[in-house]
């Protein structure tokens, strides 16, 4: 992916010298492969999309289910979406749903992915986000799609943050909005 | 206002993550072209404005854009019962 | 002036500030109030409408009078001296009614945190404590928010020595809070104020972090914070206000609350004045007297309206050397610019008012109405307020909210009181009981209080009820005596409790006074609507962050840098930037102005070859079994019919008729589309898509995912364009035949995979090429080597489709035009038996003749421009041939319609316009008349395609 320029490349240094403190680390991760599924859960095709997956695709609503390096997390009923690392093969996900009613969409440019990590990160995040983003409500195994300042964003926590995955067109009115908010938390505090 | 709307799926969020679809219960006519006038323009601009129960329809537009249809009180803003598409109201107090 | 010692001041810090001029000292712990108090400041503003002194009245927030502008560091109008938390370089000034605002930018930062909590505790004073230990005590997230710098509410001024736990009342108030800090799941807001109740127990506060530290307020920090708060439940342990009495004079600086002096004296150090008489029809006011008078105040009298006020503070005041006058009450409050002398006599009705028996000298004449449960909040909830008439007052009653109100804020007056219905309302917050559930307060109130509110006379001009709006008692009896019966309308007549204090201390006070003028109860009559804020909150902090670039989001697409690095300007469309025109540097240096660079950019569109990107358009993947079938139901025309590989213009409506969004439809497979939508309309389109198929359609096997930002759209347009993409894509059979219009390709563009459609908005050869975001910079900087190109944008792309007649969905549509009035009954379908909209096309409204319908115009001055938004009337009014001036047409000239789009074409060379006008394609060749200004401009109907009608341009 030499050639190809993510969404909020050019905030790369930036977003570095905001991670130096200790309090936050922000970082682009780019070129993760990101595919839209749609199935009826109850089909077979949802069954065998999970196989090709290896983990069922989660049911319950604002979860996820974890494998290795890929994600897959719940948007709706009949709606989720795969994360995996750049180069994913989600064609298998296209073959295990053959001809049968569904959706595999590729939509790895739709929107990237932006790691809001450090002991501040919920706090931080909390200045533009009304969910409880508490760890005994919000941990790990959770996701939502929420708004994050103006921007709809899709939030899955991670071991010492989230991953906050935002429409490319809104990623660096995102990206200055978080290094706004982060303001207080980079310096010496009060 | 503010209210914090039970998403059947999500459960509660605020209200600034729905989109608001007026009356619920309006079905698109079976054959429109059989309608007159009167009925069609009776399906395209009347509807219900009660003071009380109000059965409406809402979407989870920022969230998992389901539409879902929700009771509420239009005076005190209370939110009686949610319930998906296809679903029978909800009989209430 | 200040005490040797004594209060929760720190003595061994000076902080210095000034006060209209004059330079004093203070010490931390400080408010700007106590600190002019112990500098022997007596008037600190003038009143708005009258000009009179007023001096210092309180000692929090419903502070009435004493209203400041700070100048420095950073000039705030109008706040309450008491609630200004003294800090080193104050500098503030007294207000004659209404502050300044500050005339250049407020340089600090303003933000906004979103919380949760099992329970929110407002109010850190005795109840508010207890209920939050309690609750916090199993583990509960809590939240308690105190509008003070420390905790302790009474505790600070009202019972400074008693003992809680075997220690001092404020001692305990800082070791309970400082427990409660270090629990993790607790959250102590200092200086924070709950100002709104709303819906779902979502309450708001605002959080002064800063402003104490003045300019030494380090700049990263938010000076201010908005707390968005969501509670399971809510106790409200928000203390009292004191209540005044309206007598004569009841004004002048000197006059103060009795609580809040004793809070000067207790907390502050400060005995704020020398002689006193204290004027009461409570228990409470004798407290204050006593320790003023220990601290060395001559308290001269004690006038009780009550017959008696008990055996056992006569004792006391006895043992003082009190003059103690019961049944008698102040009939007038006198002196130059402060009190000087208070006149007293027996109390005594209306009908033979109290005269002067008395007279006291006197710089300080203390008040005790009573007490009012501060239950501005408990109200905001949705709780019912109820009357006491023991308390001659309103206690909160249910709340629909799960809330309850603990302390005195309903009405409990001791200090174990307080802390055991605090303790127990803590508890049951975490129980999750109703606020009904609440047994009633653990004391009766005790205080013996007469519900006293104003000493009757003859004269009300000067007993004041309001004193920030110099309302008078004289007033609300003009309002009585004009029919006046609702207090709300006597609100709005007299302004009493409109002022930023909203009536804190003259809200029952008014209530009282028309009831007393009615003869009706005050129970009866209630009290205006209390609404948010609680205290006036600055506009900044509202905004927070949401200033200059953060205040709306802006999307740009991936070739954004590219665009502002050659000179792009930029139009909104939505929320995107979008490139409007390239401003070239001419070979002068001087910039291109819009017309050249536009005209630049159409004629290389029409005569070479140029390029837009178009990537802000939305982009829908549709899939299923069902797909060409829902199409068919969305869009006018006939969808399901388009072969794979081929490409269809369509139009949806809404139910009405009326055109909702247009854009194409591509069929990438048997089961499979793309559509696109316009800029503006990417989520409204898909929303619409999914409403129809969870809601009406559910049966329909289609899935409907957004693909907007994963495709990047190249538009390619001019007669040269095939040449250029055959450069850049070798392996793809351009000419008309392999490629023909309306169809798509996969193929290898700049060697990036690509979805190449011919598809034209400009009426040229033209082709859009789709690669994904992450590519197009390579793209685009591909065609760019070709050296051939030249970029435009939506200007000149408006102007190529308004020469062709194509309408821009909400530019030249607004909700009441159909298909058919764009002149597009070619895109609505006779065959199909039912589509969104297809009924009322038959409507006798959209059958009517006279509708408006989208036509050309052509100013018969070929260099006017006429302004879009121009109205258009007809040749029934007589005119010269040109421009008629100062001839603006008779009121009676009905409008015919209005110019939607305007351009100069450099393909016409001349200008022309779209616009909608009422039976417009039967008035083609018609002469019409557009003011502009004091002008008519004649213009001509045309059809509305204008340049290459035969559309002969298409395949280049």
């Amino acid at each position: 992916m030499a050639e190809c320029r993510s969404p909020a490349a050019a905030f790369a240094d930036r977003f570095d010298a905001a991670s130096k403190g200790g309090a936050l680390r922000l970082a682009e991760l780019p070129f993760l492969t990101q595919v839209d599924i749609r199935v009826d859960p109850a089909s077979p095709a949802a069954k065998d999309i999970g196989a090709a997956l290896g983990m069922p695709l989660p049911v319950a609503p604002g979860t996820t289910v974890i494998s290795g390096d890929v994600t897959v997390a719940w948007l709706g009923p009949d709606e989720w979406l795969v994360i995996g690392p750049e180069g994913y093969r989600f064609d298998l996900l296209r073959k295990a749903l053959g001809e049968r009613h569904g959706s595999v969409v590729d939509v790895s440019a739709q929107r990237t992915t932006l790691l809001v990590a450090g002991p501040r990160a919920r706090d931080l995040l909390a200045h533009g986000c009304a969910l409880d983003l508490h760890p005994t409500v919000f941990g790990l195994g959770r996701c939502a799609q929420t708004m994050l300042a103006r921007a709809q964003v899709v939030l899955l926590p991670r071991q010492d943050g989230l991953l906050v995955l935002v429409r490319s067109s809104f990623a660096a009115y995102l990206a200055e909005w978080l290094l706004d908010a982060a303001t207080e938390y980079l310096a010496p505090r009060l | 206002m503010m209210l914090l709307i039970p998403c059947p799926w999500c459960g509660p969020r605020d209200e600034a993550e729905f989109h608001y679809g007026g009356q619920a219960h309006v079905a698109y006519p079976e054959n429109p072209a059989a309608l007159s006038d009167e009925e069609w323009a009776r399906y395209l601009f009347f509807r219900d404005n009660p003071k009380g129960a109000f059965a409406e329809r809402w979407s989870h537009s920022a969230g998992c854009r389901r539409w879902f249809n929700a009771l509420r009180d239009t005076a005190t803003n209370e939110i009686h019962a949610v319930y998906r598409v296809g679903e029978p109201r909800p009989v209430t107090s | 002036m200040r005490r040797e010692s004594g209060g929760r001041v720190d003595r061994s810090r000076t902080l210095r500030f000034r006060f209209d001029g004059q330079d004093y000292t203070g010490h931390p712990g400080d408010t700007l109030a106590s600190a002019l108090l112990a500098g022997g400041v007596r008037q600190v503003a003038t009143s708005v409408k009258l000009g009179r002194p007023r001096g210092i009245f309180s000692a929090g927030s419903e502070e009435p009078n004493a209203v400041v502008q700070i100048e420095e560091p950073f000039p705030e109008p109008m706040l309450p001296a008491t609630t200004v938390e003294l800090y080193d370089g104050l500098v503030a000034s007294s207000l004659p009614g209404q502050g300044r605002l500050a005339t250049g930018p407020d340089p600090a930062r303003y933000d906004a945190v979103h919380a949760h909590c099992d329970v929110l505790v407002v109010g850190a004073g005795p109840a508010g404590l207890a209920a939050a230990r309690a609750a916090a005590s199993t583990g509960a997230r809590v939240i308690l928010a105190d509008e003070q710098p420390e905790p302790g509410g009474g505790l600070l001024g009202a019972w400074p020595a008693d003992v809680v736990e075997g220690l001092l009342g404020a001692e305990w108030a800082t070791a309970t809070a400082a427990h409660l800090k270090a629990l993790p799941e607790v959250r102590v807001l200092a200086r924070t104020t709950v100002f709104g109740y709303y819906d779902d127990n979502y309450l708001v506060a605002v959080e002064r972090r800063t402003n104490h530290l003045g300019a030494a307020a380090p700049a990263h920090v938010a000076r201010e914070r908005i707390w968005r708060i969501r509670a399971r439940h809510v106790v409200l342990a928000t203390g009292t206000h004191e209540r005044p009495i309206a007598f004569a004079g009841n004004d002048l600086p000197g006059v103060m609350l009795a609580g809040s002096a004793r809070t000067y004296l207790n907390r502050y150090g400060v005995l704020p004045g020398r002689r006193a008489v204290v004027f009461t029809a409570d228990d409470s006011a004798y407290a204050a007297a006593f320790d003023l008078a220990d601290a060395g105040v001559r308290v001269a009298a004690i006038l009780d309206v009550r017959p008696s006020p008990g055996e056992a503070l006569a004792r006391e005041v006895a043992k003082r050397g009190i003059v103690l006058l019961a049944g008698h009450v102040v009939t007038a409050a006198q002196g130059d610019g402060q009190v000087a002398s208070v006149q007293a006599g027996r109390h005594r009705p209306e009908a033979d008012p109290a005269v002067a028996e008395h007279a006291f000298d006197a710089d300080l004449l203390l008040v005790s109405g009573g007490w009012n449960p501060v239950v501005h909040l408990f109200s905001q909830s949705g709780g019912r307020l109820r009357f006491d008439e023991t308390l001659g007052t309103l206690v909160p009653g249910d709340s629909r909210q799960a809330v309850e109100v603990a302390g005195a804020a309903r009405g409990v007056d001791t200090l174990s009181g307080c802390l055991a219905d605090g303790a127990a309302a803590g508890e049951r917050a975490l129980g999750g009981q109703a606020a009904a559930a609440a047994p009633p307060p653990v004391d009766v109130p005790t205080a013996g209080g007469q519900a006293f509110w104003l000493v009757p006379a003859s004269d009300y001009a000067a007993h004041f009820v309001d004193m920030q709006r110099d309302v008078t008692v004289a007033d609300l009896h003009r309002a009585t005596g004009a029919g006046l019966r609702s207090v709300e309308h006597i609100k709005r007549y007299t302004t009493a409790g409109t002022a930023h204090d909203q009536g804190k201390t003259s809200g029952l006070l008014t209530t009282a006074a028309v009831a007393h003028a009615l003869g009706e109860r005050m129970g009866e009559l209630g009290i205006t609507t209390f609404r948010a804020p609680y205290l006036p909150v600055s506009f900044a902090a509202l905004a927070g962050r949401d200033r200059g670039p953060l205040h709306d989001p802006v999307r740009v697409t991936a070739l954004h840098d590219w665009h502002v690095a050659n000179g792009a300007l930029f139009e909104n469309v939505g929320h995107w930037k979008r490139p409007w025109y390239y401003q070239r540097v001419l070979a002068d240096g001087r910039l291109e102005d819009m017309e050249t660079a536009v005209l630049r950019e159409c004629r290389a569109a029409r005569e070479g070859v140029a390029m837009m990107d178009a990537s802000t358009l939305g982009k829908i993947d549709v899939i299923g079994p069902d797909a060409g079938e829902f199409l068919d139901r969305l869009y006018t025309n006939l969808m399901s019919s388009l072969a794979v590989g081929s490409i269809r213009y369509g139009v949806m409506c809404r139910p009405d008729g009326m055109v909702f969004d247009d854009g194409t439809v591509i069929r990438l497979a048997e089961d499979h589309f793309l559509l696109t939508t316009t800029t503006g309309n990417a989520a409204a389109v898909l929303d619409w898509m999914e409403e129809w198929l969870q809601t009406e359609w559910p049966s329909l096997r289609v899935y409907c995912t957004s693909v907007t930002e994963q495709w990047a759209t190249v538009a390619l347009v001019g007669p040269r364009s095939r040449e250029v993409l055959a450069g850049l894509a070798p392996g793809l059979a351009v000419s008309t035949a392999d490629f023909p219009f309306m169809t798509w390709r996969e193929a290898e563009v700049a060697g990036i995979p690509a979805r190449v459609c011919r598809i034209s908005f400009s009426g040229e050869l033209a082709f859009e090429i789709n690669v994904t975001s992450w590519e197009v910079s390579r793209l685009w900087t591909a065609i760019m080597d070709s050296g051939m190109v030249t970029p435009y944008g939506t200007e000149t792309m408006h102007v190529l489709r308004a020469e062709k007649g194509y309408p821009i969905v909400g530019q030249d549509t607004d909700g009441t035009v159909t298909p058919q009035d764009l002149g597009m009954s070619w895109v609505v379908s006779k065959k199909k038996a039912d589509f969104i909209g297809k009924r009322s096309f038959s409507r006798a409204d959209t059958v009517r003749a006279g509708r408006k319908q989208l036509v050309g115009l052509l100013p018969e001055d070929p260099d006017f421009l006429l302004p879009e938004g121009t109205q258009l009337v007809s040749t029934d009014v007589p005119a010269t041939v040109g421009t008629v001036r100062g001839g603006a047409p008779p009121r009676t000239v009905p409008t015919l319609g209005h110019v939607t789009s305007s351009y100069r074409s450099a393909a016409l060379g001349r200008t022309f316009a779209l616009a909608l006008v009422s039976g417009g394609q039967s008035r083609l060749g018609e002469r019409l008349y557009a003011p502009v200004g004091d002008a008519l401009v004649p213009v001509t109907v045309t059809s509305h395609v204008l340049y290459d009608p035969e559309g002969t341009r298409r395949d280049g």
